[in-house]
């Protein structure tokens, strides 16, 4: 009897993966069809995914540039270092960090740079086991394209899309926590390196910075999913490190209201906001960021 | 007999979402990547397999000076998708419900703010035997506001 339960169980099992596989390369969106009960279909209605979204590293590049920001190769981790990234945690960070440098450099028309980068950035997925997410075809195209700046961005975040999908699809959203968690620190270095501490007042990369404290709560509640990686864990610690500076700042905001201009179809959220931080709270961020992206990038 | 089919259907119907997990990307970015132009894909990927009935929500900053588009897009089987953006007191600033259940929203802010986007596939029959499952996606697109 127990042998009749197995092969029942492996015959009704195989009939569903061939089953499935005959969908596999149908271009028809994924469908499943199931009988529940009332009691299941309860539970579905309950059921919540969450998702937490931190700004990819070519949106962190465009906030840092549309602030004012300029161009400054110095700032960008150097590709020489890349051969120094062996573990999983410093690939998936630098992962992050050479795609918000090379996202940075593309949106300066620093083409080649980009390019170089992106090769970089290449090998770091295919350390990860990241297949097909950055080719030959992906130099290829950004060579081709070089004063296209549009082509270029899109190339970009599509490449960002196919690494990120990827470790989702594979379970691994632990790596694909650290790989947004290390773009989202080098827009932050980018941008505070370029300001001059004493030259905080009205200054619009420091309002994009202290905007950070917004996303960090993203940050920490992303990796809070994945607690339980121990390289996960180790990001966490330092995250939690900057968020104590973070708490020091105060961000007041205003009800926002919503108006929309029928003309363009476009709303806007109008609301106000006041940020408060001390030159002295701001020097200690900036060090404290400065100090995490170094031990990101060794 | 009877304690091996509940393992048998959940294997199948695991090894079901999977597959179709794995599709959600092709479905993202052929039909969800479309709709968000003329703004640029942000390059971010969130899409999950949902029932109808069954919610979603995701959390993210939208900064000023940025315009922003927002598409939230189901698969063809599904019924239709209602999405909410709500700020951090729980105040909806927009329901597509109120549009049609339009599937993007284009917006900018003159504050950065710290969003809330929920969405809901609509229940299309009280026949709990037809449930029908799908791949939804929410991407983003943006562009420097004018």
């Amino acid at each position: 009897m127990k042998s009749f339960k197995l092969f029942a169980f492996i015959l009704l099992s195989l009939i569903w993966v061939l089953n499935g596989c005959n969908s596999c390369g149908s271009k028809k969106a994924p469908e499943v069809k199931v009988d529940v009960d009332e009691e299941l279909m309860e539970n579905i209605n309950q059921a919540k995914k969450i998702f937490y979204s931190l700004p990819s590293p070519l949106e962190t590049a465009m906030l840092i540039k549309t602030a004012g920001a300029t161009y400054n190769e110095k700032l960008l981790n150097p590709l020489s270092n890349v051969s120094n990234y062996t573990t999983s945690k410093s690939m998936a960070l630098n992962l992050g960090i050479y795609t918000t440098d090379l996202s940075f450099a593309s949106l300066f028309d620093q083409t080649q740079t980009a390019i170089n980068y992106m090769q970089a950035a290449k090998k770091l997925a295919n350390g990860l086991g990241i297949l097909d997410a950055i080719d030959n075809k992906t130099i290829q195209r950004l060579e081709e394209n070089v004063n296209n700046r549009d082509v270029i961005m899109d190339i970009i975040s599509e490449t960002f899309m196919s690494t990120s999908s990827f470790l989702k699809e594979n379970d691994r959203t632990a790596i694909a926590s650290i790989v947004l968690v290390g773009g989202w620190i080098e827009g932050l270095y980018i941008g505070t390196s370029l300001i001059d501490p004493n030259n905080l007042k009205d200054n619009k990369l420091v309002e994009r910075v202290i905007d950070q404290k917004l996303s960090l709560d993203i940050v920490l509640k992303l990796l809070e999913e994945n607690k339980n990686n121990p390289d996960v864990a180790s990001v966490y610690v330092e995250m939690n490190e900057l968020k104590k500076i973070f708490d020091k700042i105060e961000i007041k905001t205003s009800k926002i209201e919503a108006v929309t201009d029928k003309s363009t179809n476009v709303t806007t959220l109008k609301a106000t906001s006041k940020q408060v931080v001390t030159p002295e709270v701001f020097k200690e961020l900036t060090e404290k960021i400065r100090s995490i992206r170094s031990n990101f990038i060794m | 007999m009877k304690k091996i089919f509940p393992l048998v259907l959940l294997f199948m119907v695991s090894i079901g979402v999977f597959d179709a997990s794995a599709q959600c990307k092709g479905f993202a970015k052929k039909i969800c990547k479309a709709a968000l132009e003329p703004y640029i894909h942000d390059g971010n990927f969130h899409a999950a397999v949902l029932t109808e009935g069954e919610e979603a929500e995701l959390y993210k900053t939208f900064y000023s000076d940025t315009e922003y588009r927002i598409a939230v897009c189901g698969s063809e089987q599904l019924p239709k998708i209602e999405f909410k953006v709500v700020d951090a007191n729980n105040t909806v600033l927009y329901s597509n419900k109120d549009h049609n259940y339009a599937t993007t929203w284009d917006f900018r802010l003159s504050a950065s703010q710290q969003l809330k986007i929920v969405v809901k596939v609509l229940t299309s029959s009280t026949n709990v035997e037809n449930v029908q499952s799908g791949c939804v996606a929410i991407m983003f697109g943006f562009k420097e506001s004018k």
